[in-house]
């Protein structure tokens, strides 16, 4: 889907060495869809920041191309870049007022006081700063500073936003209404986002697609749901949302067919054709749990209940089934009845469908 | 705050000690000095205490105010040029590798471990007719010239007939090129500190937003650092207006400032009750300085607030 639209930002085999010898970033390759909302996501030190100082020209790459709107960046200065950044820290300049900071690029375009002005008062606007405009920024709050970043980037019409950790300094409330703000905000002004988290829920909920890294590698570029439910390897399964994981040996019958073998859960047969050690994988909110054995196409194995942690909404429900960690499966509490209705130590099956298990061969 | 007063003793064996020195070799002398300038000279080494503002008075003649607008004028081009090359130079530190960071803050302290009349008596040798620059400069001539008279025109002295060496020493330029000299660490270190503390991402959020680096320089830099130049330039006017070898080695009969003055008065001219009064009001002028400097840094905070 991705290579059908026409990306605003193109992305080929780029690698940065820093000085030191760090490898921040290996060989990464990756488009941007105009308008899109995308997020790198990763484990702090995975690359993403470089990543994103690239994009804006800020690091230089080792080797590889960055066109942006299809000019190469190569030789492109950072002040030269159509792309405009919201800081991790804001770099609010503290000597301006909001109005000069939200200003400063207009100012620096050479526009005229007046349009300058009216424009500073609709980004302000925009950001529902419109009565700050005054004020310094050591008098307002973190939350209200960052929109002051926001506004200051996006009254340049920039064809891409760059954002760095842009939620990570606020409190969690501020942090979820600032995500349906950002998300809010980029539908109304149209450019394209690109955001660096490493919150999987804040990627999970914001991006149109999000590409997860690990040391400097990009493992998987897909939407949100894509992502969570058909993960190409156990790093992105287990870093997007909680999995169950059983390792066990795959053997290709050579017709379609992969018969797999773990020591809990027996033999299981699935579609494709790997070979050698994989694990399966399934979501906690698809494993059922009960007291009789379930009939049907299901995986399922017996165990004592090791632990109830109750949610309200929700109940999470361990059962050791003599694998590696104890199952864990999600159970919502949709009736009025005090909790799960389980005890520790209970015996109990647990099951989940075939087609609801995920192969992972790497 | 509380525990000093119950170990009352540990309090005086830690606070008594300092405070004798500067009562006895700091408040008594300057105390004494400020009386005498109240004095009147009654013989070689006598001095009465009369209670005259005669010696102010004479301070305040043509001749003696005139060497001390010489002394600010001198003081402010040192601490302006002081400026102009101590900012490249905290930049430079600041952007360097931070291996390489260390050694560059030591080239810049290292003068303070030599005494400064050794430094002197290095410019000298530097500046002087036979000096190091001169010799650089001859060195440059004779080049100059064969290769003229390579080309065909070595007979016209295009070059004049000799090699005519620069007069560097013994004037006002020697003076503050050896005050420059002096006062740049000062104004190095407090712009350095000024400048490490600058958080980077105000600089690129300015190239960010489209500024180039001149146009960042002075409206992001110059500003955040504001604080760390006012510093610099107080630290480097301060020793500078007050300062007496540098002038007495490297300037001529028309280079001296303040302090030679008064350095001659306690000496030569054996006229302690003029000296003093002297003393007291270049040091009501650093006092001005100061204030000023106060003054600025508390308008700052409240620009920046
Ligand atoms: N300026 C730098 N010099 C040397 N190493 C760096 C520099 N910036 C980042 N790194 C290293 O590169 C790796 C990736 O860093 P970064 O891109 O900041 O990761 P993330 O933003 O995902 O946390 C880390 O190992 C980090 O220590
Ligand atoms: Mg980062």
């Amino acid at each position: 889907m991705a290579d059908m639209q026409d990306p605003i930002i193109r992305i080929e085999n780029i690698c940065k060495t820093y000085p030191g010898g760090v490898q921040a970033v290996n060989n990464v390759s990756l488009n941007v869809n105009r308008g899109e909302f995308f997020a790198l996501l990763g484990p702090s030190g995975c690359g993403k920041t470089t990543l994103l100082r690239m994009m804006a020209g800020f690091e230089i790459p080792t080797s590889g191309t960055l066109l942006i709107d299809g000019q190469n960046m190569a030789d492109v200065q950072p002040n030269k870049r159509p792309v405009n950044m919201v800081f991790q820290s804001y770099a609010v300049f503290p000597h301006m007022s909001v109005a000069q900071n939200v200003g400063y690029g207009l100012k620096i375009e050479g526009r005229p006081k007046k349009e300058i002005a009216e424009r500073v008062q609709e980004a302000l606007d925009l950001v529902k700063l419109g009565h700050l405009g005054g004020r310094m920024p050591d008098e307002l709050s973190g939350g209200q500073r960052q929109r002051v970043a926001l506004a200051r980037a996006l009254i340049k019409r920039p064809s891409v936003l760059l954002l760095d950790e842009p939620l990570s300094a606020l409190d969690a409330k501020l942090r979820e209404a600032m995500q349906i703000e950002l998300v809010r905000l980029q539908k109304t002004v149209g450019i394209t986002f690109v955001i660096v988290t490493h919150d999987q829920d804040e990627a999970l909920s914001m991006a149109n697609r999000i590409a997860v890294m690990e040391q400097g590698v990009v493992k998987q570029i897909a939407g949100p749901a894509e992502l969570y439910e058909s993960p190409n390897c156990r790093f992105v399964a287990d870093f997007i949302g909680k999995i169950n994981l059983f390792d066990g040996q795959a053997k290709a019958n050579g017709n379609g067919k992969t018969l797999v073998e773990t020591p809990v859960l027996g033999k299981v047969e699935f579609g494709g054709d790997a070979n050698g050690p994989v694990s399966l994988g399934v979501r906690p909110e698809k494993v059922r749990v009960s007291r009789e054995k379930p009939s049907g196409n299901l995986l399922a194995a017996q165990g004592p209940v090791t632990d109830i942690a109750y949610y309200g909404g929700y109940s999470k429900v361990f059962v050791d089934i003599g694998a590696k960690e104890p199952v864990l499966a999600d159970i919502t509490n949709a009736e009025r009845s005090m909790g799960p209705g389980f005890e520790n130590g209970e015996k109990l099956w647990v099951s989940w469908r075939a087609e609801d298990t995920l192969v992972l061969t790497s | 705050m509380e525990h000093w007063r119950k170990s009352a003793g540990a309090f005086w064996a830690g606070f008594l000690p300092p405070t004798l020195w500067l009562l006895a070799f700091f408040f008594v002398p300057l105390s004494l000095i400020w009386a005498f300038s109240f004095g009147e000279k009654s013989g070689i080494i006598d001095i009465d205490l009369v209670w005259t503002f005669e010696n102010y008075a004479r301070a305040l003649e043509p001749l003696y105010l005139g060497i001390f607008a010489k002394s600010l004028w001198m003081a402010t081009i040192t601490t302006f040029i002081c400026l102009l090359v101590g900012f490249p130079v905290a930049i430079g530190i600041v952007f360097a590798p931070p291996k390489m960071r260390m050694w560059l803050l030591l080239l810049v302290i290292l003068p303070f471990w030599t005494n400064l009349l050794i430094r002197t008596y290095a410019l000298i040798a530097v500046l002087r007719t036979r000096g190091h620059v001169n010799f650089a400069l001859e060195w440059m001539w004779d080049h100059a010239n064969s290769f003229l008279t390579l080309i065909g025109l070595g007979s016209f002295s295009l070059l004049g007939e000799r090699f005519e060496p620069l007069q560097m020493l013994y004037n006002n330029t020697a003076v503050v090129i050896g005050l420059v000299y002096v006062g740049l660490p000062f104004m190095v270190l407090p712009l350095y500190a000024a400048l490490d503390r600058l958080d980077r991402s105000y600089i690129e959020a300015s190239l960010d937003l489209g500024a180039g680096h001149i146009r960042t320089f002075w409206s992001v830099v110059v500003p955040l650092a504001l604080p760390g130049i006012a510093s610099g330039i107080v630290i480097t006017f301060i020793p500078t207006l007050g300062s007496f070898l540098t002038p007495d080695l490297l300037g001529g009969p028309d280079s001296q400032m303040i302090a030679n003055v008064i350095e001659r008065q306690f000496k030569s001219a054996n006229h302690w009750p003029f000296g003093s009064a002297l003393s007291f009001l270049l040091m009501y002028a650093t006092f001005f300085g100061l204030a000023v400097r106060a003054l600025m840094s508390r308008n700052e905070q409240r620009g920046i607030r």
